[in-house]
């Protein structure tokens, strides 16, 4: 499978390959024209994704073969124990959660999990989460207080699901609830965008000390796809609502609402998984490691501090300010 | 510039608000029965035949609620910007402009603090007719404020929660507001001081997946939408009807959601009880009674 704006890369591929075969086939030596298409090829992937527009990056967040939470913690941790259930209502197969080593410090590890084939996709609900995930999460949130563990949750989620069994059980009473234990944690929170940032059902495990993004990935308010269908009333309107609502990886840097961006390989993530976690994995040791001198007390007045401040507005003169709200007085 | 338009339309034009039909008599939509406008509004914006609560613009609802004259608004010195340059069907600016004239206010949100049957409290009111009640930064930055100022000054905080949800204008950054008001609210939660949130309708979104969900209370008005997702996405996601009174009060009361319903008459009364309560005061039974009936 492949993205659109991608099959002029991988046209040259595939005919670099059929000249490497035929070569071989006839005992030729095309060494050198294999060498020019090579050179035409990296400068062409180069130009292609240099110049990605915001709705090509969603795609690239979204492309199939993207690494996972699972595959990172996978290639990234060590000796990972998956733990399931909440306790209460059951366990959510689209928030995976368990206990790791990271560079020899064991962590808490929250990853929201989307399908790498059809099949698991459906059992994972796109990724997709009922309440039963947050509050698995805020389970392992009073597990890492209790034993000092940092907590490190990686974000990759459509969004909240939005069923009747869902809303039933307080699908906005739990997000807002996870909000409010992630603020609370006394041990270092990272937080890493490794594909869709999808709003509210995202930032419930997003409230760390360090929210860190890949390149190409997004995170969003909205949908670009349900965002068009509120303005413009017409769901294909996608590719505007993603230019408009300024949703990647360095927009989101501009706004302060990311403290670093992690670079993927040219051609995205899903073109070399294992560079692309091994950058993570590097980036996620030295989060933790510049965390570990803080206490609690000041992780949890660093985090609070870190999100009251978000946000753009004008403070108007106090002489001002008596005009606009007329109508109280 | 969001600012400066607005003075250029000065001050508000419209007397009417967008809480009930205009027109001296209008017909209840829930009961079909024509009612004079002026005895809905007197009755708190409920419908005298069967009790359907209309919105209730900010103004009056504050005024339902404290004591006469003693509110002191703190909120109106923050105005909205255009961080990400949106433009949809009109630009940002010119969209906040055009309702801040309609709503006489810089953003979805007024704060301040007086008295209830005695009692001091802060409180923020969302403004639902100003764009659907919707959170961007300054509605974010009032309520954060008011619950630090509620909380320098010992005050309680009281709620009123009014929103279509997070505002898309403002991209993730009306997003992070989820957190910021949630953060900010830990300045009462690190005193002991009651935050009570009262749901009106409707209220949806990443308004009630943060703040309004987070009171030491969560009561609601009858038959408000309340909900994370709004029934018309979770039925274009799961195509099927809904179940009768999905999302609405007294359904989510069943479900375990909310402390209690609560009719609008009641609502002072009892946010002053649960105040007095929660902080093992007397509940002085009869003067709020006295108080109640004499309205
Ligand atoms: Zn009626």
């Amino acid at each position: 499978m492949s993205l659109e704006f991608e099959k002029p890369i991988l046209d040259l591929e595939s005919k670099i390959r059929d000249m490497r075969t035929y070569g071989e086939e006839q005992g030729i030596d095309l060494t050198s024209e294999i060498g020019v298409l090579e050179s035409r090829l990296e400068s062409l992937k180069q130009e292609t994704f240099a110049s990605l527009t915001r709705w090509q990056r969603v795609q690239v967040a979204r492309a199939p073969g993207r690494p996972t939470g699972l595959d990172y913690v996978n290639a990234v941790f060590e000796g990972f124990e998956e733990l399931h259930g909440d306790r209460t209502l059951g366990d959510d197969p689209a928030v995976v959660t368990g206990l790791a080593k990271l560079a020899g410090r064991s962590v808490v590890v929250i990853a929201q999990q989307k399908g790498r084939d059809t099949k698991e996709n459906i059992h994972r609900n796109f990724g997709m989460s009922h309440p039963s995930g947050y509050r698995k999460a805020m389970r392992m949130f009073d597990l890492a207080d209790k034993f000092g563990l940092p907590v490190v949750a990686l974000i990759d989620t459509p969004g909240a699901y939005p069923g009747i069994a869902a809303e039933e059980q307080g699908q906005a009473w739990v997000i807002a609830a996870s909000i409010q234990r992630m603020s609370r944690l006394r041990v270092p929170a990272v937080s890493v965008v490794i594909g869709e940032g999808g709003s509210g059902g995202a930032l419930a495990i997003g409230v760390a000390n360090r929210v860190l993004i890949l390149e190409n990935a997004t995170y969003s308010v909205i949908s670009p796809e349900s965002c068009a269908a509120i303005l413009w009333r017409d769901a294909s309107q996608a590719e505007r609502a993603a230019e408009a609502l300024k949703l990647t990886a360095r927009d989101l840097q501009t706004l302060e609402i990311v403290d670093r961006v992690l670079d993927e390989p040219v051609g995205g993530a899903h073109r070399d998984p294992e560079a692309t976690m091994r950058q993570v994995g590097d980036a996620l040791r030295e989060e933790l490691d510049a965390l570990a001198p803080l206490d609690a007390t000041e992780l949890v007045r660093q985090r609070r501090s870190r999100f009251r401040r978000l946000g753009r507005f004008t403070e108007l003169e106090a002489a001002a300010s008596e005009v606009p709200d007329t109508r109280l007085d | 510039m969001a600012l400066e338009r607005w003075f250029r339309r000065g001050r508000p034009t419209r007397v009417d608000d967008d809480a009930t039909p205009a027109g001296l008599w209008m017909k209840c939509s829930a009961c079909n029965v024509q009612i004079y406008r002026k005895d809905l509004v007197s009755n708190l914006h409920v419908c005298p035949e069967c009790g359907h609560h209309y919105r209730m613009p900010v103004d009056e609802r504050i005024a339902s609620l404290m004591d006469e004259g003693t509110f002191d608004r703190w909120s109106g010195a923050l105005a909205p910007e255009d961080p990400l340059e949106f433009v949809d069907t009109e630009a940002y600016p010119d969209r906040m402009a055009r309702v801040q004239g309609k709503q006489g206010r810089p953003d979805a949100i007024v704060t301040g603090e007086g008295r209830m049957h005695g009692e001091p409290v802060a409180m923020f009111v969302m403004d639902f007719f100003f764009a659907g009640g919707s959170m961007g930064s300054v509605v974010g930055e009032e309520i954060a404020r008011a619950a630090e100022r509620a909380a320098d000054r010992g005050l309680p905080l009281v709620g009123l929660a009014a929103s279509g949800g997070a505002r898309m204008q403002e991209g993730a950054l009306s997003l992070m507001q989820m957190a910021k008001t949630t953060t900010a609210l830990e300045s009462l939660n690190d005193l002991g001081l009651p935050y009570i949130s009262v749901l009106t309708d409707p209220t949806t979104g990443g308004v009630t997946a943060s703040f309004a969900t987070l009171g030491d209370l969560v009561v609601a008005e009858p038959k408000a939408l309340i909900c994370f997702a709004g029934p018309r996405v979770i039925q274009q996601t799961i195509k099927q009807e809904l179940p009768e009174g999905f999302q609405r009060a007294e359904f989510l009361l069943k479900k375990g959601m909310l402390d209690d319903v609560i009719e609008r008459k009641d609502l002072k009364r009892k946010l002053v009880r649960y105040i007095r309560l929660l902080l093992d005061r007397p509940i002085e039974l009869e003067r709020e009674d006295a108080h109640v009936a004499g309205v």
